[in-house]
């Protein structure tokens, strides 16, 4: 935390000290925490990294917040997995997966909201609270569980209970709103502004944001302190897509790899694509949308990172896929037929933006590529429940053996 | 514990196509009880934004940004869509 200094505007540049704030009065635009990045280079080095635990906290020299073992779910340090079949598949040599499915909610979203609640710990919040349809639930409720915090989450009335069981376990505080997804927007955005409460993807949002950073250090640690030649990311509000940008550069600027090379490939669904579309048409303004994807996951049709994403596809000469609706499930299949791991839809987004990018050339086989698998496939199973189709046999022998033989494949 | 004034309403608003041309912040102010205070904006060719403090009661708002919204132009929070996956 010694390493924080202060927060500071992304668009005008003015500086704020360390406070639950997530904009500038003066222009509205994020705030970002600035570091002393000449204490962080005496502090920190690849052995230091190694020594530390193998969770998010290794890199805690680089994170705005202390660890703090009462909130701590040991998020991060997810395996990065060398592809075989999907690889060989798609003609691919040196393709990896990072496999951020099994965090302890099942989601990419504990790193963030594991620095979010660590962050609320220092400024004295007893309650975190998040406005989610998924995983972004199940991970504060979780992080408040642990933690002995109060949580709150609100919820757009009409969710299946399904999709909100695995944060309604830890037993938070569940408001399902009536009204519109933009309802839920705006009330959320006035609670934040008046309860004290630390509302982790609003007033906690510059330290919530950081999280994801370690996304980029993991990757490049564990391919052996290196950055790979692509990544291919699926996106929402863009946030995790920059802060992976952000922590290999950081990495590099800090010594721990050589400069970056990497091209950052966004990928989104056709039903909700504000950023892919930009970039499709070249323009550096985003054109909101309302949401209407399978990839529920990655449904934010006003993406805060929006602009910021298309900058670092931009730096980094990369590009940004669109997935069709019905490609999704197909995705999904795809990475557990071939590689064993059971996605939700925006893994689904990013396999199949994979192969596209592969089909254009724009990944070339010997090139290392790295896919991001951000969710679990166990909270949205509706998308592929079509899969579930067993041969029903009496129990003989012969029933099993006939079964066997009528097998098409 | 909420707050006993309400706080100015922020509003991003973005056009696109013929509506850049229309003097919509002007016909807002001249239509409703509201003061408007325009902190940025990005205006290109064929798109464009405007982030708008209102202020006046909530009920003239609402109906301003009413009067808004059937223009054909999308009314979204300042800071992006806070509901996540």
């Amino acid at each position: 935390m010694a390493n924080a200094l202060g927060l500071k505007c992304r668009e005008c540049g003015r500086e704020y000290p360390l406070e639950p704030l997530n904009a500038c009065d003066f222009c509205f635009g994020p705030l970002e925490v600035m570091y002393d990045y000449d204490a962080i280079s005496r502090l920190i080095s690849r052995e230091s990294i190694q020594a530390g635990p193998n969770s998010l906290w290794r890199y805690r020299e680089l994170l705005p917040a202390d660890y703090h073992e009462s909130v701590d779910i040991n998020a991060g340090f997810t395996p990065l997995i060398r592809s075989r079949n999907l690889a060989k598949m798609l003609g691919l040599n040196a393709l990896y997966i990072k496999n951020d499915s099994v965090n302890p909610s099942f989601s990419f979203k504990d790193r963030v909201v594991a620095v979010a609640s660590a962050k609320a710990l220092e400024f004295e919040f007893d309650t975190i609270a998040c406005a989610s349809t998924g995983n972004l639930a199940c991970s504060v409720a979780a992080h408040a569980a642990r933690g002995g915090l109060k949580a709150c989450v609100f919820i757009p009335s009409g969710l299946e209970a399904g999709k909100v069981l695995g944060a309604a376990i830890y037993n938070p505080v569940l408001m399902s709103v009536e009204g519109s997804y933009d309802d839920v927007n705006r009330l959320c955005s006035e609670i934040a502004d008046s309860y004290p409460w630390a509302f982790v993807n609003i007033n906690m949002r510059p330290f919530y944001a950081e999280g994801s950073k370690s996304l980029g250090y993991e990757v490049a640690e564990q391919l052996g302190w290196r950055t790979p030649a692509h990544v291919v990311v699926p996106a929402a509000s863009g946030a995790m897509f920059t802060k992976i940008w952000k922590g290999f550069n950081e990495f590099a600027d800090l010594g721990l790899v050589d400069p970056v090379r990497t091209r950052m490939h966004l990928a989104q669904a056709r039903g909700c694509s504000p950023i892919a579309e930009a970039w499709e048409e070249n323009r550096f303004m985003i054109k909101p949308v309302r949401p209407s994807t399978l990839a529920t996951s990655l449904a934010i049709g006003n993406p805060a990172d929006g602009w910021y994403a298309l900058k670092a596809i931009e730096a980094s000469e990369g590009s940004a896929v669109i997935t069709e609706e019905d490609e999704i499930a197909e995705g999904v299949k795809l990475l557990a037929e071939t590689e064993g791991i059971f996605t939700e839809g925006a893994g689904g987004v990013a396999i199949i933006g994979l192969k596209r990018l592969v089909e254009k050339g724009r990944i070339k086989p010997d090139e290392p590529t790295v896919v991001y698998i951000t969710g679990n496939g166990l909270k949205t199973t509706e998308l592929v429940e079509d899969v579930v189709n067993p041969f029903l046999i009496k129990p003989t022998v012969s029933s099993f053996e006939a079964a066997m033989a009528s097998r098409t494949k | 514990m909420t707050s006993p004034t309400p706080p100015v309403r922020r509003v991003r608003l973005t056009y696109v196509d013929h509506l850049i041309k229309q003097p919509v912040v002007y016909e807002l102010g001249r239509q409703f009880k509201v003061v408007t205070n325009v902190r940025r904006a990005d205006v290109q060719e064929n798109i464009g934004w405007i982030i708008l403090e209102m202020d006046g009661e909530e009920d003239e708002i609402d109906r301003a940004l009413d009067w808004v919204r059937s223009l054909g132009i999308r009314i979204d929070s300042v800071l992006g869509d806070v509901v996540e996956g």
